[in-house]
């Protein structure tokens, strides 16, 4: 029985890491806490935008200026959020630079627009629901005598007369208009189905939609609820008089009711205080005082965050938001109300959009580079060395699926530059060995034998191999300093691969040899 | 099967004439540099970038020239467009490039939504009926001029920062000329690539320096295989003169050599031929530093490290410090 040894028990770490990485990639129905890592690939393979955005912080303190950034990170993933994108990306880079990536985002100029536009947080009452009601039915009416400059509500119109027409149809005497048929009457709100959404939004953009709307008035969406998949919107007719920005705002965040407080609505609860500017202590006095039993909404970019009830004139500048938050909820308010300080704004300097065509075309050929390059090389291989040259092969393959791996345990992209990265190691992989093998026939010629023969050619071509390596090691930690995105990427895989070759040259290919190839008193070494 | 084993090549003595040869190749590198410039991708420059296809779906529409393009963008405020087929011209896909001049006359933020604007207007025919988002932009890119600028010191900065790096190990490792001269046959290398960008008049993207420093990375590698078997040979045979050393470590090597960059160039022609057109340019500057920088590890480095010993009265003591230290 051999005795423990570093080295097998290296081997042995190396395959599981590679394998348990891998599985995902090749096994489906794995359990979730497995195949949640797999590889993430980069923009370039998927398709999608990045946008690069600064923060424009000349106007402000140092301090003031490290927090502006984070809260336009936050703001950023709030609005990107409510986009609906998959796995949306959102860094920091540097001081004052933030990196945004949106895979598979194809409506790219409204992505843009969301990005780049600057927060604006307002309060603004919303009417009363008899009020509200009449409202809809105002634009109902407006849009029914216009519903030629409305091309989409008039095929839905159509839609609907045509089932309308039909002679089973117990609607009859429906007289209600196109548009007030997307929207439902709640039991305190009106509700717009998940399906309507997006159209709602695209006539709230449209300046013509707009004009239907009664002066002094505003319809609003509440906010999507993330948690819910396909989940209806809530919608409010406002006042659109601005009650109150954010900028009359000094502060929020979020506190705990004690256990024992008397009122129930804060008691055990999470709730939001919010602190007035002396100029804002007065506005809101104010507009508590005149709307008390309404309801004020928050409203940040045009969507209403939170709507709570004024229930009785707030003097002195400080008021709490009470309700039904869970903690995550009432820290996003929080957040949404503190965006009112809010005052750096972002310019976008650099912008990149790739087509999803694109990014699988790059897939497809990159990975056939890689297998015709991979061919290549072991049949060289074991042409040219033998069962030396196949032992290396079978290492290699390894090694690809090492880097592979270790991209995937760090959270890495794969990038079209990685890919690169990851061929090209394929070619310097070999190196290791090519070093070790024509020191072994070096010896092999002296005459010794096959075991002294690999025992010698190892032991003098390591430091070679260290040598030359770190040298390469040194070019490539230089570039995954220097670079950004794909370079990144592909700084990363070139480094993998060569720690990878060198693991894969000095003790894998060599304990094959020991415990296989040359063993005992063998006479003859294939290399 | 086996070969250049046992070889006995004169590469010491015939250095004279790679010596010219590398001359010339620099040269004509400096040259391509100085009368043709570099070609910065919009990376550096800043400025617009976009893959626009304008297949018409109808048929009976004839196909956009590369001309019409030209003088629709012309004539709408940017005469600077270069404009270029992407693969076969009854594709018809176009790559529009706009660069920024200069700084003052940087390509402003909504240049992106004008282009896309002029060609919704021009081509109405070519457009109509796919989404212009997906099917028309196949891909664009913005480069503000404050990251175009930063890039381009950034970029000089990492090689150099590189070349600092490789000369600090192998001083360390060998000795201050091995470092000094490797970082000799380094410069020739990336020179000669460079030059043959600026003649062919290739672009200089992000990815191009990516590809330099894994030449740089590459070639000392090589280099530094030779150098070492030079430090053993140096040790075991005092008493030989350098030169006879060094041939004789060169030639020991070759195989290797030779093995190793058939294997990595065979990877990096693949990646040429097959990678696609992302990754075209790059390729090429790989296949071109394996064989340039195979070139200077054989044939240039060492020699340059003899030549500088001896011009300095040196070789003693270098022998000696070689095999003195570990």
């Amino acid at each position: 029985m051999k005795k423990f040894s570093w080295r097998g028990l290296s081997i042995i770490i190396f395959i599981l890491v590679t394998a348990f990485y891998l599985a995902p990639l090749a096994i489906p129905n794995l359990p979730g806490w497995w195949s949640k890592h797999t590889l993430k690939l980069g923009l370039d393979l998927k398709g999608g935008m990045q946008i690069l955005l600064e923060v424009d912080t000349s106007q402000l303190s140092t301090a003031d200026a490290r927090g502006a950034v984070d809260q336009n990170i936050k703001i950023i993933r709030e609005r990107i959020d409510q986009f609906g994108v998959a796995e949306p990306s959102i860094q920091k880079l540097g001081e004052k630079r933030i990196m945004v990536q949106l895979p598979g985002v194809s409506d790219f100029e409204a992505a843009e627009n969301l990005i780049k536009q600057t927060a604006m947080l307002e309060f603004k009452v919303v009417v009363q629901p008899d009020e509200a009601k009449r409202v809809l039915d105002f634009v109902d009416a407006n849009i029914s005598a216009n519903l030629d400059r409305f091309p989409e509500l008039k095929k839905l119109d159509e839609l609907d007369k045509k089932i309308l027409a039909e002679p089973d149809s117990l609607n009859q005497s429906s007289k209600a208009g196109v548009f007030s048929s997307l929207i439902r009457s709640g039991d305190s709100d009106f509700e717009v189905q998940f399906d309507s959404v997006r159209l709602i939004q695209d006539l709230m953009a449209d300046s013509l939609f707009q004009q239907m709307i009664p002066a002094g008035r505003q319809i609003a969406l509440e906010r999507a609820d993330n948690t819910v998949p396909r989940a209806d919107r809530i919608l409010h007719v406002l006042s659109s008089a601005v009650e109150l920005s954010g900028g009359d705002l000094a502060r929020a965040k979020v506190e705990y009711g004690s256990s024992t407080s008397t009122d129930p609505r804060i008691a055990n609860k999470p709730y939001i205080s919010i602190e007035m500017k002396r100029e804002g202590a007065r506005k809101f006095e104010r507009v508590t005082a005149d709307n008390v039993g309404k309801r004020l909404a928050i409203v940040l970019d045009g969507i209403v965050y939170s709507a709570p009830n004024i229930q009785e004139r707030i003097g002195g500048g400080r008021a709490q938001i009470t309700g039904r938050f869970t903690s995550s909820e009432a820290n996003e308010l929080a957040i949404v109300l503190n965006t009112g300080n809010l005052i750096a704004p972002i310019k976008p300097i650099s912008t990149s959009i790739i087509g999803a065509t694109l990014g699988s075309d790059s897939i497809r050929s990159g990975s056939m580079a890689g297998l015709i390059g991979l061919g290549i090389v072991m049949i060289f291989m074991t042409f040219y060395y033998k069962l030396s040259g196949l032992i290396t092969d079978f290492a290699l393959i390894f090694n690809v699926g090492f880097v592979l791996a270790i991209l995937t345990a760090f959270g890495g992209t794969l990038t079209l530059p990685g890919i690169a990265g990851i061929i090209l190691t394929i070619g310097m992989a070999v190196d290791a060995n090519v070093l070790v093998f024509e020191r072994i026939r070096e010896e092999l010629d002296t005459g010794k034998t096959p075991r002294s023969a690999v025992d010698a050619g190892y032991k003098r071509a390591t430091i070679t191999v260290w040598d030359a390596n770190i040298t390469t090691l040194i070019a490539a930690a230089v570039l995954y300093q220097f670079g950004t995105g794909p370079v990144r990427g592909f700084a990363l895989t070139l480094t993998i691969g060569i720690i990878g070759s060198m693991f894969c040259a000095l003790v894998f290919v060599r304990s094959i040899f020991d415990t296989f190839v040359v063993t005992g008193t063998k006479k003859t070494f294939s290399v | 099967m086996r070969i250049l084993t046992n070889t006995n090549i004169p590469f010491v003595e015939i250095r004279k004439i790679t010596y010219a040869i590398s001359i010339i190749f620099v040269l004509a590198g400096l040259v391509g540099l100085f009368v043709r410039g570099l070609n910065w991708s919009i990376d550096f420059t800043s400025g617009v970038a976009a893959k626009v296809n304008l297949s018409a779906l109808d048929s009976s529409v004839s196909p956009i020239q590369i001309d019409e393009l030209r003088s629709v963008l012309m004539s709408n405020g940017f005469p600077e467009a270069e404009i270029q087929h992407v693969g076969a011209e009854d594709a018809s896909t176009f790559m529009i490039k706009l660069k920024s001049k200069d700084a003052d006359d940087a390509v402003s933020a909504d240049t992106k939504t004008r282009v896309i604007q002029i060609i919704k207007d021009n081509f109405p025919e070519h457009v109509k009926g796919r989404d212009i988002n997906t099917k028309v932009i196949q891909e664009i890119y913005e480069v503000g001029p404050k990251v175009g600028g930063e890039l381009r010191t950034q970029s000089l900065l990492a090689v150099a920062i590189a070349l600092i790096l490789m000369i600090a190990y192998i001083w360390f490792r060998f000795e201050l000329t091995f470092g000094l001269m490797a970082i000799l046959a380094l410069a020739h290398d990336v020179i000669i690539i460079v030059g043959i960008f600026a003649l062919t008049g290739k672009e200089i993207s992000v990815q191009i320096i990516a590809a330099l420093l894994t030449i740089v990375g590459y070639s000392i590698n090589d280099t530094i295989v030779i150098f070492d078997r030079i430090r053993e040979d140096l040790k075991a045979n005092r008493k030989e003169p350098m030169g006879k050393v060094i041939n004789s470590s060169i030639n020991q090597t070759l195989s290797r050599t030779a093995i190793t960059s058939v294997t990595t160039f065979f990877t990096a022609l693949s990646l040429y031929l097959f990678g696609g057109a992302v990754l075209h340019d790059f390729a090429f500057a790989i296949c071109l530093g394996v064989i340039f920088g195979t070139y200077s590890s054989i044939f240039i480095a060492s020699n340059l490290v003899l030549d500088f010993n001896k011009l300095i009265h040196k070789e003693k003591q270098t022998a000696q410090h070689l095999s003195r230290r570990r």
